[in-house]
C-alpha cells in the first residue's frame, strides 16, 4: 500500500515541486536544481515571473493577489474540489481552478472579473446551502474560514426557499476519539482531514464514503482516530466540523491572549501559541516554525495542557514532626533549604535536573552548588561519558537538524520508536520517504513508523558489525550508497551496560560513512535525546546520570526531577530531599522540603531542543498560588557570607573620584583641607 | 455510459483550444469539401457491425467470417504513423459523446518514451440513461473490439488494454472474457499478436456500478482500485493517467470501428456524413417510437428520417411527438419544430444548442409529463454525483429538490430563472463533465417548456392558493 502510494502520487507528482519549494529555500541542504527559465504571467495585468509548474494560485500570492480556497493547503496534496478558487484565465471559456492549474507561458489571470467572482458567489452559495446557520453554538465561530469568506466572496442574500420545504442536509456525528468533537452536518467536505491523515499522519483512517449529496467524511466504521498527530485536523478544518473536544465551548477567539512560546514536552522544542484567559491556559496551537514543527504540533503537546490546572504545587510544604508535608510560609521554607544545604558535607551534596527544567534554574544550581564546593550536578538522563564524553556538543545533538532530515536519502534508525518520541521528527522522515527516494532501515523492536521501512534486527551487536563492517546485511550497501545518510541513535538504548559499547560503534559507522560523503557539510550522527532539557543541562555542563552518589548523599536537590530515577529507598535514611517543581509528582512524593516552581507556560526560560536550538519561552499565565519562577527560588539559596562595604565613607573621599576631579587643583585644595581639618582640633 | 461523462462540448476543452483549428484545416491528408447532400440510408455493405442484432455466431468463428481479425499483422505491420494517418483521414471523433478526433488523441501518445509503459483503456462503462450501443457491440461482435485494441495499442505503443466494463453487464463481460481467451489461443492477442512480433495483452475490469467511472479518470481511479472520482486535468491521461503511465481512454464504439477503418481505407469512412462529422454510427432509439432499436447509420441523417425508417415512427404520428433527447439523458431536450430538421451530427445538434452525445435518441411523445421526465433524470445524476466538488455535489441535489417542486407547480415563476441561474452555476464550474450534464437538461427544459412550466404553477396556486415559495421568495 506505502509502496504503491509513493510512486505514483499523481497529483502531487505534476505540481508538488513548486508547493514544497518554499519552506525548503530556506534550508541549508535544500536540493540544488538548477532552475529552469521562469514564465511571465500576468496576475490582474501584473506581471510576475514564476518557475514553471507554479500554480495559478502560488503566482498569485507572490504578487499579493490572495485567491480564496477551502480543500487547498500548501503542505498537503492538491485536491481541487472545493471549487472556491475558480479564477478567470483569459482564452479560456471555463474558470479554471488556481489551486491546480500550473501557469502556462502569458497566462492572463483575472482574480477580481465578473467571471470570477460570479463563480465565486455561486460556489459560496452551494457551500452554505447545507450548512447549517448555527454559527453563534459554533466553536470555529471567529476564527472559521467559511465565515470569512462568505464576508468576503458571498452574497448579501439567500434565495435557498427549499429551506422551508426540504431543509438542509443533516449528517449524524461520529465519534473518532475523546480530542476531536465532530458536528458533521457542518462540513464541507474539502478533505483536508483526509488528506492530512493519509499523507503527513501515515494513517489511513479517514475517508470518505457514500456519494453526492449523501458523502460523509468518517472513519468507515466506528473507530477512534488512531494518530499522535490527530488535533492537526482540528485546524485544518476550515469550517467547525472539527473543532477540539476539551476546549469545547470554553472561548471566544476574539476573548482569548495570545502567547508565543515553546513546547517542552518532547525534545523538538516545537513553537507553540498559549491561549489564555483570565490567568488560566485555555489551549494550546501551534505556531508555524519551519525549521522545526512546520505548522503541525503533536497531540500530547497540544492537549496535555490541562494538567497545567492539576495536582500543581501552590505552596512551599515541609515535612512536619509525623512526615507529612505540610503548608509553610516561602521563608520557613527556604531558611529550612538553606541550612539544609549549608550544613551538608560538600561531597554529599547532590543536584538532580528533570526532564522540564529550563537553562536559566540549570545554571543558577550549578551556581548554587558549586558555590557550597559540590561539584555533583547531574540529570536524571543517563549519557555514556567514555571516550570523549559529553565534551564534544555533537556527541549528544541532533546533528542533522530536524528540517535537513527531509533531505536525507537514507535513514538508519537504532533504538528508537521516532513516532511517539518525536512525532514531528517521524512526519519529516515519512514526507522524505513519500516525497523522495528516501529508505528507512530499523534496528531494534518492531514498530510502526507509519511508513515501511526495513527491519534489521533487535539486537546490539547488528551495530557492531555495521560499524565494523563484517555485516553482509543489504542496509550496509544502502548505507554506504546514500549521499546523505542519517543515523539516529535513541537516547534511552545509552542506559544500558551495554550503552556505552552502542554509542561508540555508532559513532564509529557514522564517523566512516561521513568520511566517504562528498558533501562534508552534511551530518550523519544523530542522538534522539529523549526531553527538553537535556541538551541545556548538557551544555551547562550537568553531569548525565546520578551514578552512584546517591548512596552517599546527605542532601539531595531535585529540579523537577520527576521520572523516579531517585527514589527513598536508594537513599540513605537521613538524607534529606528537597523538591523544586510544578507538579505534586514522583519527586515532590519523597521530598522533605518543597519549593513550588512555574510550569513553561509561567515564566519567560531557555530550552534547548534535541539539535541544539536555544529558544526562549514567555509567561502566558502567572504561577498558581505561591508558586515563584525558579531561578529566583534558587537564587534566593545561596549562601550570603560577606560583609557589605561602601567606598566613600567620609568626605575626603568624595572630592577626588575621577581624572577630572582628580586634576582639579580645587578639590585637591578641599581634600587637603579636609585633612588638616582632621588633625585639627575643633 | 461511457463517454457523455468525458463529453465537453468542443471548444470547451482547454487543450482542445489550442489544437482546435488543426482540427478543421489539417485534419489528415483529406481535404474535406461539402459534395454530399444526401445522408443515409446506409447500405448492407457498408456497415461494420455486421452482428448487432446478435443472429450469428458471436465467436471467433463466427467473427473470422463476417472479416474480422482479417490481415490483422498487415495492419500491425505498416506501424504506428500509417494507422493514426488512417485515422486522422477517417475523421472519427470519438463516439463516447465528447467527438475528440480520435487519431489526434492517439496520436498524443507517441510522445518520446521516458521509460514508463503506456496503457489503453477502453471505456465499456455505458451508463448513460437512453445508451446501449456498447453493449450490443460487446455480446455480439466482442471481437471487433478485441482487434480493435490491438490495432489502437499498436498506434500508440501500449502494452496492453484495459477494459473498465459497466458492473451490470454480466453477460456482455463473460462473452468478451471467452472472446478474449479464443484470441489468446488462437494467437491473436497476447505473446507475439497475431504474429506481428507486438506484445499485447488485454485485460477486463468489471465496475461496481457507478456512472461516474464512465468519467475517464474516475475510471483510472477505479481501475486503480480505488474510489471512483475524477481526477484533476491537467495532468491529463495522456501524460499521467494509468497507474501513473501514459494512458488513453477510448470508448467501445471507437475502438471497435478500427480496424474496419484501417482495412476499408481512412477515406471510405470519411465518404459518410459531412465535413467533420464523418463516418458510420450506431444509434439507439428509445422511448415513444413503435419499433424502438440500435442501429447503425451514416451520420448526419435527418433526425426524423432515422426515426421513421428505423424505429417505426413516433408513436401516433409524427405530429404527436413532443420533444427529443437526442445524444443521451445528458443533452439537452429538442421540441418538435427543431426534431423536424435537425441532422443528427456534432455540428448540426450543436447548432441547435445540444448535443450528438452517444447518439442515444430518446422519444417522448405528447402524453409525456415533460417536466417529470426531466425531474427523473435529475434524480439521476443527483444520485450519481461522485460528492468530490461543491458545485455537483450541493447544486445538482438542490437542483433536484427545486425541480421536483416544478412537477407539481409548488413554486414560484422567478425560481425558474434562479433554477437556470443554478444550471449556469453549475456548468463549467466542476472537475468533470458530470455537473454539465446534470444542469443541461434542466437548461434544455426551461429553454423550450417555460410556458408549461409557469402553467403549473399557476394551477397550483389556482387549486392551494400561492406557493410558500412564492411567499418567502
Amino acid at each position: 500500500m506505502q509502496r504503491m502510494l509513493r510512486q505514483p502520487l499523481t497529483r502531487a507528482l505534476a505540481l508538488s515541486s513548486p508547493s514544497r519549494a518554499a519552506p525548503l529555500a530556506a534550508r541549508r541542504y535544500a536540493e540544488v536544481v538548477p532552475q529552469p527559465d521562469k514564465v511571465e504571467v500576468f496576475i490582474d495585468d501584473k506581471p510576475v515571473y514564476v518557475p514553471p509548474g507554479t500554480t495559478v494560485l502560488q503566482a498569485a500570492a507572490q504578487v499579493g493577489v490572495e485567491i480564496p480556497r477551502f480543500c487547498y493547503h500548501e503542505r498537503l496534496a492538491v485536491a481541487g474540489n472545493c471549487r472556491m478558487c475558480l479564477v478567470e484565465v483569459e482564452k479560456s471559456p471555463k474558470p479554471v481552478a488556481a489551486c491546480a492549474m500550473p501557469v502556462m507561458k502569458g497566462m492572463r489571470v483575472k482574480t477580481n472579473s465578473d467571471l470570477t467572482r460570479k463563480a465565486r458567489e455561486g460556489v459560496m452559495e452551494f457551500l452554505l446551502v447545507n450548512h447549517p446557520l448555527d454559527c453563534p453554538i459554533c466553536d470555529q465561530g471567529g476564527e472559521c474560514d467559511l465565515q470569512d469568506q462568505s464576508m468576503a466572496f458571498g452574497s448579501d442574500k439567500s434565495r435557498f426557499t427549499d429551506i422551508h420545504f426540504s431543509g438542509k442536509r443533516a449528517v449524524e456525528d461520529k465519534d473518532v476519539g475523546p480530542l476531536i468533537k465532530t458536528i458533521m452536518t457542518r462540513c464541507i467536505h474539502c478533505t483536508r482531514c483526509i488528506r492530512f491523515a493519509s499523507e503527513v499522519a501515515g494513517v489511513d483512517d479517514l475517508g470518505t464514503t457514500g456519494r453526492g449529496t449523501d458523502m460523509q467524511v468518517g472513519t468507515y466504521v466506528e473507530k477512534m482516530f488512531l494518530s499522535e498527530l490527530s488535533g492537526n485536523i482540528i485546524d485544518l478544518c476550515p469550517v467547525g466540523a472539527l473543532t477540539s473536544k476539551p476546549y469545547s465551548f470554553v472561548a471566544r477567539p476574539w476573548e482569548t491572549r495570545r502567547i508565543d512560546s515553546v513546547d517542552v514536552l518532547d525534545p523538538l522544542g516545537s513553537n507553540i501559541v498559549v491561549t489564555t484567559r483570565t490567568n488560566e491556559v485555555l489551549r494550546i496551537l501551534p505556531r508555524t516554525n519551519e525549521e522545526i514543527n512546520e505548522e503541525w504540533l503533536s497531540d500530547k503537546s497540544r492537549f496535555a495542557c490541562d494538567g497545567l490546572k492539576r495536582q500543581r504545587l501552590v505552596t512551599p510544604l515541609m515535612t512536619d514532626s509525623r512526615g507529612n508535608l505540610t503548608p509553610v510560609e516561602w521563608e520557613d521554607a527556604i531558611v529550612a533549604a538553606a541550612r539544609a544545604l549549608r550544613d551538608c558535607p560538600p561531597d554529599k551534596l547532590l543536584a538532580v535536573a528533570g526532564d522540564m527544567a529550563d537553562a536559566e534554574s540549570l545554571v543558577a544550581l550549578k551556581d548554587l552548588v558549586n558555590r557550597l564546593g559540590s561539584e555533583l550536578v547531574c540529570t536524571e538522563q543517563y549519557f555514556p561519558l567514555e571516550g570523549s564524553g559529553i565534551d564534544l556538543r555533537s556527541t549528544y545533538l541532533l546533528n542533522t537538524g530536524i528540517a535537513n532530515v527531509e533531505e536525507a536519502d537514507f535513514v538508519l534508525l537504532i533504538g528508537t520508536n521516532v513516532r511517539f518520541e518525536a512525532p514531528l521528527l517521524n512526519t519529516r522522515i515519512r514526507k522524505a520517504f513519500m516525497h523522495k527516494e528516501t529508505d528507512v532501515a530499523l534496528i531494534g523492536p518492531q514498530v510502526d513508523l507509519t511508513y515501511d521501512y526495513m527491519h534489521v534486527g533487535d539486537s546490539a551487536s547488528i551495530v557492531k558489525d555495521l560499524a565494523s563492517g563484517t555485516s553482509s546485511h543489504e542496509v550496509v550497501r544502502k548505507l554506504e550508497q546514500a549521499k546523505r545518510p542519517v543515523v539516529i541513535l535513541g537516547a534511552d538504548q545509552l542506559k544500558t551496560s551495554e550503552g556505552a559499547a552502542l554509542l561508540a560503534y555508532t559513532q564509529e559507522l557514522a564517523l566512516r560513512l561521513q568520511d566517504k560523503l562528498q558533501d562534508k557539510e552534511w551530518k550523519v550522527l544523530n542522538v534522539l535525546q529523549r526531553t527538553a532539557s537535556q541538551v541545556a543541562a548538557l551544555d551547562i555542563g550537568y553531569k548525565p546520570g546520578v551514578g552512584a552518589h546517591l548512596s552517599n548523599a546527605k542532601v539531595v536537590y531535585l529540579l523537577g526531577a520527576d521520572s523516579g530515577v531517585v527514589t527513598r529507598d536508594s537513599l540513605p535514611k537521613d538524607a534529606v530531599v528537597i523538591y523544586q517543581g510544578h507538579h505534586g509528582d514522583v519527586g515532590a512524593s519523597i521530598a522533605d522540603v518543597v519549593l513550588p516552581g512555574a510550569a513553561y507556560t509561567e515564566k519567560r526560560a531557555t530550552y534547548v531542543n534535541a539539535e541544539g536550538r536555544a529558544q526562549q519561552t514567555l509567561p502566558a499565565v502567572t504561577a498558581p498560588g505561591k508558586a515563584r519562577e525558579d531561578w529566583k527560588i534558587i537564587s534566593v539559596q545561596k549562601p550570603m557570607s560577606g560583609k557589605l562595604d561602601v567606598q566613600l565613607k567620609s568626605l575626603e573621599d568624595y572630592f577626588m573620584t575621577d581624572a577630572i576631579s582628580r586634576a582639579s587643583p580645587t578639590m585637591a585644595k578641599c581634600v587637603q583641607a579636609v585633612l588638616k581639618q582632621k588633625q585639627a582640633t575643633y | 455510459m461511457a463517454g457523455a461523462l468525458t463529453r465537453v462540448i468542443q471548444g470547451s476543452k482547454t487543450h482542445l483550444g489550442i489544437v482546435g483549428p488543426l482540427v478543421n484545416i489539417n485534419n489528415g491528408s483529406v481535404r474535406f469539401q461539402q459534395t454530399k447532400t444526401k445522408f443515409g440510408p446506409l447500405a448492407d455493405s457498408d456497415r461494420i457491425f455486421t452482428n448487432l442484432y446478435g443472429r450469428h455466431d458471436w465467436r471467433l468463428k463466427g467473427a473470422l467470417k463476417r472479416g474480422d481479425w482479417f490481415k490483422t499483422k498487415e495492419i500491425l505491420l505498416k506501424g504506428t504513423d500509417w494507422i493514426v494517418n488512417e485515422l486522422k483521414t477517417s475523421g472519427l471523433r470519438g463516439r463516447g459523446g465528447a467527438g475528440f478526433p480520435t487519431g489526434m488523441k492517439w496520436s498524443f501518445m507517441n510522445k518520446p518514451s521516458d521509460g514508463r509503459p503506456k496503457y489503453l483503456v477502453v471505456n465499456a462503462d455505458e451508463g448513460e440513461p437512453g445508451t446501449c450501443k456498447d453493449r450490443e457491440i460487446m455480446r455480439h461482435d466482442p471481437h471487433k473490439l478485441i482487434e480493435g485494441c490491438l490495432i489502437a495499442g499498436r498506434a500508440m505503443g501500449a502494452q496492453a488494454a484495459y477494459i473498465y466494463i459497466r458492473g451490470e453487464f454480466y453477460n456482455e463481460a463473460s462473452n468478451l472474457q471467452v472472446a478474449i481467451a479464443e484470441a489468446y489461443q488462437a494467437g491473436l492477442i497476447g505473446r507475439n499478436a497475431c504474429g506481428s512480433g507486438y506484445d499485447f495483452d488485454v485485460f477486463v475490469h468489471r465496475g461496481a456500478g457507478a456512472y461516474i467511472c464512465g468519467e475517464e479518470t474516475a475510471l483510472i481511479e477505479s481501475i486503480e482500485g480505488k474510489q471512483g472520482k475524477p481526477r484533476l486535468k491537467p495532468p491529463f491521461p495522456a501524460d499521467v493517467g494509468l497507474f501513473g503511465c501514459p494512458t488513453t481512454v477510448n470508448n467501445v464504439e471507437t475502438i471497435a470501428v478500427s480496424p474496419t477503418i484501417c482495412r476499408r481505407g481512412g477515406s471510405w469512412f470519411a465518404s459518410f456524413g459531412r465535413p467533420r462529422n464523418s463516418g458510420t454510427k450506431l444509434f439507439n432509439i428509445s422511448g415513444h417510437v413503435n419499433t424502438p432499436c440500435t442501429v447503425e447509420e451514416e451520420m448526419s441523417i435527418p433526425l426524423r428520417e432515422l426515426i421513421e425508417r428505423h424505429a417505426g415512427g413516433v408513436t401516433g404520428g409524427w405530429d404527436n411527438l413532443l420533444a427529443i433527447i437526442p445524444g443521451g439523458s445528458s443533452t439537452p431536450l429538442i421540441p418538435k419544430d427543431v426534431c423536424s430538421n435537425v441532422m443528427m451530427d456534432f455540428d448540426a445538434l450543436v447548432a441547435a444548442q445540444t448535443s450528438l452525445g452517444t447518439a442515444a435518441i430518446i422519444v417522448m411523445d405528447s402524453s409525456t409529463d415533460i417536466v417529470k421526465a426531466i425531474a427523473r433524470l435529475i434524480m439521476f445524476y443527483k444520485h450519481e454525483s461522485c460528492g468530490q466538488c461543491t458545485p455537483c455535489r450541493e447544486g445538482v441535489s438542490w437542483m433536484n429538490k427545486i425541480i421536483y417542486r416544478f412537477v407539481d407547480g409548488n413554486a414560484s415563476p422567478k425560481e425558474i430563472d434562479m433554477l437556470w441561474e443554478i444550471s449556469k452555476q453549475i456548468e463549467g464550474h466542476t472537475i468533470c463533465a458530470l455537473g454539465d450534464g446534470a444542469a443541461w437538461p434542466v437548461q434544455g427544459l426551461i429553454r423550450h417548456f417555460r410556458p408549461e412550466l409557469e402553467r403549473r404553477m399557476a394551477a397550483y396556486a389556482a387549486c392551494h392558493g400561492p406557493s410558500k415559495a412564492e411567499r418567502l421568495y
